[in-house]
């Protein structure tokens, strides 16, 4: 189990509690289309993925984005319990959806940049390696499932 | 070769010509040193760097970070030919200097927070995906004259 200061625990909520599922979701979700194309092959029923524009207009897009930012609430809410909060969707991500687990890797990186768009120098040094440890702990949570 | 789009070599340099190397080289190094702290011991001759405040204001990693930027500039100006450009670099953090490889990726990724925190809503996924392939093309130069 991960352990976690209180500094920590605050440091991650405090963060949190400054975005806005709905306005970054879609633009995090976007960042990672673009920024990693061949992540686009698991949304081949999206649609109009073939252009940097379709990708930032596409609402199945923006739909995903706000669905995986609410699932990391789950994590932020159970910071001490990871693996079981996450148990279900790293069953899915592997036997049904087959996503390759570096891509969560990938997700927290574009996540970590968008926070870092918004937050500008709020995000210290200190703050990131707290963020990057949270998101870490996530990605290796979601790939807990996989054999 | 790398294959470098119209908007991609605009992109580089307009990042480039946008942030202080004064700022951003300091930032993104200290950054590195504090989120990834192993990296620490290829600078022990820098004196103190036991917590991230010592970090932040040790004049050696200030400079650094400003060498950091400078041998990037010289990768800006040489987008197609990068390779070629980074040899002896390379040649000396593998043959003198010894850093694992791995490393580059990490500075790359403080830089990317670093210039995204600059440049806020402006650093938006198609120049994300710009600085990042340009940070591919360098990390692998600098890896290049390993064995």
């Amino acid at each position: 189990m991960v352990k976690w200061t209180e500094l920590e625990r605050s440091t991650v909520k405090a963060i949190w509690e400054k975005i806005d599922i709905d306005e970054v979701g879609p633009q995090i979700w976007a960042r990672v289309l673009i920024v990693y194309p061949w992540t686009e092959r698991y949304f081949g029923s999206f649609g109009d993925l073939f252009t940097i524009t379709a990708i930032l207009k596409n609402d199945k897009v923006a739909a995903h984005g706000k669905v995986v930012l609410k699932a990391l609430d789950k994590a932020v809410n159970n910071m001490d319990n990871m693996k079981r909060t996450y148990a279900d969707l790293s069953q899915l991500h592997f036997q049904k959806l087959e996503v390759d687990p570096d891509s969560f890797r990938l997700l927290a990186d574009c996540i970590t940049i968008t926070i870092a768009c918004k937050l500008k120098s709020a995000l210290s040094p200190q703050s990131q390696a707290i963020w990057q440890k949270f998101l870490y702990a996530v990605v290796d949570a979601m790939s807990s499932q996989y054999r | 070769m790398v294959a470098w789009t119209d908007f991609e070599r605009v992109t580089i340099k307009d990042i480039f010509s946008k942030i202080d190397y004064e700022v951003v080289g300091p930032a993104a190094i200290s950054r590195c040193l504090i989120v990834y702290p192993w990296t620490q011991r290829y600078f022990a001759g820098f004196g103190n760097l036991y917590n991230a405040a010592a970090i932040k204001s040790n004049p050696k990693v200030a400079a650094h970070g400003k060498v950091i930027m400078e041998g990037l500039e010289k990768a800006v100006k040489n987008m197609d030919n990068i390779k070629a450009t980074f040899t002896e670099l390379s040649t000396l953090h593998s043959e003198k200097l010894q850093v694992d490889p791995d490393n580059f990726m990490l500075l790359g990724d403080c830089l990317a927070i670093v210039v995204a925190a600059q440049l806020g809503k402006d650093f938006t996924p198609e120049v994300h995906a710009a600085f990042q392939k340009f940070l591919a093309v360098v990390v692998s130069s600098l890896r290049r004259q390993y064995y």
